[in-house]
């Protein structure tokens, strides 16, 4: 697989060629596409790799690809203040089971990110501290950003809560 | 023995300490938000707190999926509504690097002055309010006053205050008027005369430095660990500004300096805040000065994937009449594929990560809020803090609700 000229691509192909399924540095954002059951490990060497040293998970999300498989892809965008450089992770994950490892041990940033995407996703993060809705309420139904969620759809009426 | 306790035994072995749950908003007049905080206390010592968001979530990123490229800019209008516009330039230059458009230099020119007034603007609401909700309400006027000075040229440029929706995908909807360039310095020089009288005022102030020095701290490394970007980051000694670091529009080309902070208090965040405003003013001007250098010119990019026909041509013109009809229904293509592009808002970075998948209809717009994200260390920078203290530190982290819950 070709590391684009990206030397993030190029250490995580070193040492993780086997679980990198595809990578791209479409419109220059270097990509990489890994098994989703690694996640934590991969993350864990861009962060402590002194020649990489991505500090900070700037962002975490999801994207539904309805129709695809596997059906959903968390999306991570790792920045190293270090180096200044960016690089973006993509896990795919099935409709059933709908689960990922959190990577809250490795970024406290990620516990609300994660609870954003369980809550309009519905994806699970397995040893999440704190695996609560956070946008929305507990007794909503569904999870909005699916693309089988229809927006229109009414949710029904609650009452208070004591 | 029993009788040997002293005194002092006897006072703390009664006292009584249960922790108590108090619940702070969502609609709280010391709090310019809405957010509800549950916050246990031991006294008036804050043990834990915990922060529920999402009261005004109104599904941005779901509508982005319903409409066209075009239609939604007047929402990200919405997400931080103290600098709209900064929001514009985000996602229309997350789309534009999908599609791999060049704008033209008179209007990068033009969005980099429009994001620095912006930056102001939002910079002179949270100082501003700081001070309204620590009992100041001078230091608030004066605020308030210039920012009134920064949406009249805001006006100026776009016809609007707060809700600007002026930038475009390619360009920006109109160039500025021959009137702003002179308006605009007239009114920079009274924006240096308030914050000159806000500093006055405030800065050395024994009552405002008491409740902001050594309050809402947050170390470096937590500040990294949290992902918090922007003043906040900066206050707390790291010069990370995206401005410098991965320079978009003009901002490479403008002098100007990133002020950072030492301990990362909320005072700290405050001297941050006011000196980016003097940079922010610097960059205005230099802005107005080669917009006036480069002369008139076009101010929208000509690929006939986005742009709009002249208006004069539409009517004149069967060719342009059949493009206007189509780029107003359907919209610019984007072609397939994601991109991320981060902007340095004023409470840190807004990353836009946009996916299509080569129709004329986002795939999914994800907008990265530093509110939110900022927002989330706040127990760890209140743990043992006084009740009180709650106060400034919200005000410094600025959350906004319409960016944090979307």
């Amino acid at each position: 697989m070709d590391d684009f000229g990206s030397p993030a691509l190029r250490r995580l192909l070193e040492a993780f060629g086997g679980a990198v399924r595809e990578t791209h540095a479409q419109r220059g954002d270097a990509t990489a596409r890994v098994e989703a059951e690694r996640i934590v490990e991969v993350l864990r060497f861009l962060r402590d790799e002194p020649a990489l040293a991505f500090e900070m998970l700037s962002d975490l999300t999801a994207v539904d690809y309805l129709g695809r498989a596997p059906r959903f892809e968390v999306v991570y965008h790792l920045y190293s203040i270090t180096h200044n450089h960016r690089v973006r992770v993509k896990a795919g994950v099935p409709e059933s089971p709908c689960q990922i490892d959190s990577v809250v041990e490795l970024w406290p940033a990620a516990n609300w990110m994660e609870r954003e995407v369980w809550d309009l996703y519905g994806i699970r993060f397995r040893n999440h501290p704190d695996l609560r809705r956070i946008l929305l309420y507990e007794e909503f139904e569904g999870h909005p950003l699916r693309k089988d969620y229809p927006k229109e759809r009414r949710q029904p009426l609650v009452g208070p809560r004591n | 023995m029993a009788h040997a306790r002293t005194l002092d035994d006897d006072l703390e072995k009664d006292l009584h300490t249960e922790h108590q749950v108090l619940n702070m908003g969502p609609s709280h007049p010391a709090t310019h938000g809405t957010v509800k905080f549950l916050i246990e206390l031991d006294g008036e010592t804050i043990v834990d707190l915990d922060i529920a968001v999402g009261y005004l979530h109104r599904g941005f990123e779901k509508e982005c999926e319903s409409g066209t490229w075009y239609q939604a800019i007047p929402y990200t209008d919405r997400l931080n509504y103290n600098s709209a516009i900064l929001a514009n330039i985000g996602y229309c230059l997350a789309v534009e690097k999908l599609l791999e458009l060049e704008t033209p230099e008179r209007c990068a020119w033009l969005r980099t002055l429009a994001g620095e007034l912006a930056r102001i603007a939002d910079h002179l609401t949270r100082c501003g309010a700081a001070c309204l909700e620590l009992q100041a309400m001078t230091p608030f006027l004066y605020g308030i006053e210039a920012r009134e000075l920064t949406w009249d040229l805001m006006e100026m440029l776009c016809g609007a205050r707060v809700t600007s929706n002026y930038v475009r995908i390619g360009g920006v909807k109109h160039d500025m008027p021959a009137s702003f360039p002179a308006a605009c310095r007239e009114n920079i020089a009274k924006i240096r005369g308030l914050l000159g009288d806000y500093d006055e005022v405030v800065t050395r102030n024994r009552l405002f430095v008491d409740r902001l020095r050594g309050t809402g701290l947050i170390s470096r490394q937590d500040c990294i660990r949290y992902a918090v970007t922007g003043p906040l980051l900066r206050a707390a000694g790291v010069p990370l500004d995206l401005r410098k670091d991965e320079p978009y529009l003009k901002y490479a080309e403008v002098d100007f300096d990133v002020p950072i902070g030492e301990v990362g208090d909320n005072y700290d965040r405050y001297l941050v805040c006011v000196e980016e405003m003097q940079q922010s003013l610097r960059i205005v001007e230099q802005c107005l000065v080669a917009l006036e250098r480069l002369g008139p010119g076009p101010v929208n990019v000509d690929d006939p994937r986005v742009r709009w026909p002249a208006k004069g041509r539409v009517f004149n013109a069967m060719e342009e009449l059949i493009q206007q009809f189509k780029a107003v229904t359907e919209g610019p293509l984007v072609p397939a594929g994601e991109a991320y592009h981060a902007i340095e808002s004023a409470n840190g970075e807004l990353g836009f990560y946009v996916v299509s998948d080569g129709t004329a209809v986002p795939w999914k717009v994800r907008c990265r809020p530093p509110s939110l994200i900022n927002l989330q260390p706040m127990p760890l920078m209140l743990r043992g803090a006084m009740l009180a203290d709650l106060i400034p530190t919200f005000d410094f982290i600025n959350m906004i609700g319409g960016e944090c819950d979307r």
